[in-house]
C-alpha cells in the first residue's frame, strides 16, 4: 500500500483558552473522499486550515503529498485546490477573469472555459462576482480550486446555507470528481452529504477524532438496529424504557426518547402496554434505520447539529 | 515578478470598474486643479507653475487614501484568504496595489499638466524627468505608507481615524495647500519633518526653475526614495492576510518607525538643509508673477 496522501498525527492547536484540537489523527489514501464531520466548532475547519498552510499548527505531524504546509507552503499551493468555507472575491471581478488570474499563478492549470463549462457557469463567464447567486458564487469557488488541477481537493463546508437544490447540483459535482479519482478531504455538519459522498468519514467533536471509518462501518456500530424516536405525553422512566422487549439502547435527546431496537414491531408493542399501564400516551412515533446522526449520537449523546 | 504583473493589470481593471475610484483619483484632482488655478493663478502666469506643484502633490498624495482603504477592505472580506491559498506571497500583493495605483494616477497627472498648459497659460514645463521622477517616488512612497497604516489596523472605521489624522497633518501643515513661506515658523520647521513637504517643495521648484537638475533635487528625491524603501519593508513585514489575525504592539511599533528616515532627514534639514530657503525662492517667483496675456490686454 503506497503511503497515504494525507497523513495527520496527533495534532493539537490551542485559540487563547479554547482547545480547538487535541490530538487529531487520521490518514488519507490517494483517490479517496475523506470527510469530517462534526457539529460547529468541532475542529474541522482548523484541522483542513493547518492542512492548507492557512494556520499552524500547536504541535502534531502533517503532511500533504509528502510536504509539510507549515514550511513547504507555496510547493504545496501548487499541489492543492481548496474552497474555503466562505470565498469572497472582490465585488467587480468577473467569473472568467477569476479563473483566468487563479490559473496564471500556478504551475499546472486546466483551461478556464472547461471549468466553466462543467460548473455550469458558462453564462455567467462575463458577471461580476457581486451579481452571482450563493449557489453560483459556491460553484465559482469549486472551480477555482481545480484551475491548478490539483493532486489533493479540500472542500471546506461546499454546501453550507445553499438551498437542497443548489446542495444537489454541488453532490453531482462531487461525485463526478470522486468518479475521476481525485483526491479530495471535505469537512461538513450534513449526514445525508457524509453518507452520500465519502468513502470514509472521521467524526469529530471537541477538537478530537471520536470514530473513523466508512459510513457503512459506522452505522454498524449500532448493530442491526432500527431508531425508535418518540415523544411522550408525561416523562418516563429510562431505565423502564431499556428493559422493554428488543431494546439495545436509550437516551433522552431534546426531550424525547430514542430507543434502538433489534426487533422494532415488539419493541412497539411494549412500549404501547408499557405506556397504558402507567397512564401514559405516545404523542410522536418516528422510526427509522440508523444514520450516521445516531453514531454521534451514541458517541457523545448529543446531536449532530446541536 | 510575473504573478506581480498579472495582478497589477487585474487590479487596474478593477479599479477602473470602480466609480469610488474614479471619482476621487481623476475627478476630484482635477477640479482641485480648476478651483486651486481659478483662484490663486488667475492671470498670474508664473503663478501657474508655482500652484501646479501642490495640485500634482496632491494627486500624488492621494494614492496613501486609496490603498489603504483597499487592503482594509479586502481583509475584512476574506477576499485576501482566497488570494493566500494561491502560490502568491505579501510582496506581490503590496506590489500590485501601488503599481496598479502609479499606472492609473500617471494619466491625471499628464491630464492636469495638459489642462494647466491650455486653460492657465502654462510656459514653463520646469524639468519635466525631474517631475516624473518626484512623482513616480511621491506615488509610491504615499502608496507604501497606506499600506503601512493598513497594516496595523483592523477594520474601515478604524482606518478612516487613523488616515484623516495624518491626512489633516499632510494637507495643512507640509506646504500643500498653505504655501510653507506662509506658515509660521514653528510650523515650517515641523513640516520638515513631513513627507509631503519633500513632494511639494520639489515640484515646486522642478516647475518653477528652469535649469534645475535632478542632481539640485537630491535630497527631495532621496527622501522620497528612502521612504518609499522603508515603508514598502515594513508594510511587507506586517502583512496580514486574515482579519482575525491580530496586531502586536511591535508591530505598532514598527507602523510608527516609517516616519523614521523622514525624521533623520529633518533634523539634518533643521540645521543644514536649505528646504525651507528654496521654498522661499519658489514662492517669491509668485510675487514676482506678471500678469498673464489676456489680462494685460
Amino acid at each position: 500500500m503506497s503511503p497515504a496522501i494525507i497523513q495527520v498525527d496527533n495534532l493539537t492547536k490551542r485559540y487563547g483558552d479554547v482547545q480547538a484540537l487535541s490530538g487529531v489523527s487520521f490518514e488519507v489514501q490517494e483517490g479517496e473522499v475523506f470527510g469530517l464531520l462534526g457539529p460547529n466548532g468541532a475542529g474541522k475547519t482548523s484541522t483542513v486550515e493547518i492542512l492548507e498552510g492557512l494556520r499552524n499548527a500547536d504541535s502534531g505531524r502533517v503532511s500533504v503529498c509528502g510536504l509539510n504546509p507549515e514550511q513547504e507552503s507555496n510547493s504545496l499551493k501548487h499541489e492543492i485546490g481548496a474552497a474555503l468555507q466562505s470565498t469572497a472575491l472582490p465585488e467587480k471581478m468577473r467569473v472568467l477573469e477569476a479563473l483566468t488570474l487563479f490559473s496564471r499563478f500556478y504551475k499546472r492549470r486546466r483551461n478556464p472555459d472547461e471549468l466553466l463549462k462543467r460548473f455550469g457557469l458558462e453564462e455567467k463567464r462575463n458577471a461580476f462576482y457581486s451579481h452571482l447567486s450563493g449557489g453560483q458564487k459556491q460553484r465559482l469557488a469549486l472551480a477555482m480550486a481545480l484551475v491548478n488541477d490539483p493532486r489533493v481537493l479540500f472542500f471546506d463546508e461546499p454546501t453550507a446555507g445553499l438551498d437542497p437544490q443548489v446542495r444537489h447540483e454541488i453532490y453531482d459535482v462531487i461525485e463526478e470528481l470522486r468518479r475521476e479519482k481525485k483526491t479530495l478531504l471535505l469537512t461538513t455538519h450534513y449526514i445525508e452529504e457524509a453518507e452520500r459522498l465519502c468513502d470514509r468519514v472521521a467524526i469529530i467533536d471537541h477538537g478530537k477524532v471520536i470514530a473513523i471509518g466508512s459510513p457503512r462501518e459506522l452505522k454498524q456500530r449500532s448493530g442491526d438496529t432500527t431508531r425508535i424516536e418518540v415523544r411522550l405525553a408525561r416523562p418516563a422512566a429510562e431505565q423502564a424504557l431499556r428493559q422493554l422487549e428488543g431494546v439495545a439502547d436509550c437516551r433522552v435527546v431534546d426531550g424525547n426518547y430514542v430507543l434502538h431496537s433489534a426487533r422494532p414491531p415488539q419493541t412497539i408493542v411494549a412500549l404501547v402496554k408499557y405506556l397504558e399501564a402507567g397512564g401514559n400516551e405516545l404523542a410522536s412515533l418516528e422510526m427509522a434505520t440508523p444514520s450516521l446522526e445516531d453514531v454521534f449520537l451514541e458517541l457523545t449523546g448529543r446531536r449532530l447539529r446541536d | 515578478m510575473r504573478h506581480t504583473w498579472k495582478l497589477t493589470l487585474s487590479r487596474m481593471r478593477l479599479a477602473m470598474r470602480n466609480r469610488a475610484f474614479l471619482f476621487f483619483s481623476l475627478i476630484m484632482p482635477l477640479a482641485f486643479l480648476f478651483v486651486a488655478m481659478g483662484i490663486f493663478a488667475r492671470g498670474l502666469v508664473n503663478a501657474t507653475s508655482y500652484i501646479l506643484g501642490p495640485v500634482l502633490a496632491l494627486t500624488v498624495m492621494g494614492s496613501f487614501w486609496g490603498l489603504s482603504i483597499q487592503l482594509v477592505i479586502f481583509r475584512e472580506q476574506g477576499i485576501l484568504r482566497r488570494f493566500r491559498l494561491a502560490p502568491i506571497g505579501p510582496g506581490a500583493m503590496l506590489a500590485s496595489s501601488i503599481l496598479s495605483n502609479y499606472f492609473l494616477t500617471l494619466p491625471t497627472v499628464i491630464i492636469e499638466f495638459a489642462l494647466a498648459r491650455w486653460f492657465f497659460h502654462l510656459q514653463s514645463w520646469g524639468n519635466l524627468w525631474a517631475v516624473l521622477a518626484l512623482v513616480t517616488l511621491g506615488t509610491v512612497t504615499f502608496a507604501a505608507l497606506g499600506l503601512t497604516v493598513a497594516s496595523v489596523t483592523n477594520t474601515m472605521q478604524e482606518t478612516q481615524i487613523i488616515n484623516n489624522l495624518i491626512w489633516t497633518v499632510f494637507l495643512f501643515l507640509s506646504g500643500a495647500t498653505v504655501p510653507l513661506p506662509r506658515l509660521p515658523s514653528w510650523i515650517q520647521k515641523l513640516a520638515l519633518f513631513l513627507p509631503p513637504t519633500y513632494l511639494v517643495e520639489g515640484l515646486q521648484r522642478a516647475l518653477t526653475e528652469r535649469d534645475i537638475t535632478l542632481w539640485d533635487l537630491r535630497t527631495e528625491l532621496l527622501a522620497l526614495a528612502g521612504g518609499t524603501i522603508f515603508s514598502f519593508w515594513v508594510s511587507q513585514q506586517l502583512f496580514r492576510w486574515e482579519p482575525e489575525q491580530k496586531v502586536s504592539r511591535r508591530a505598532k511599533v514598527w507602523a510608527a518607525s516609517t516616519i523614521v528616515p523622514f525624521i533623520l532627514l529633518g533634523v539634518w534639514e533643521y540645521s543644514h538643509g536649505p528646504l525651507l530657503r528654496n521654498s522661499k525662492s519658489a514662492f517669491d517667483t509668485l510675487r514676482e508673477a506678471q500678469p498673464s496675456p489676456d489680462r494685460t490686454r
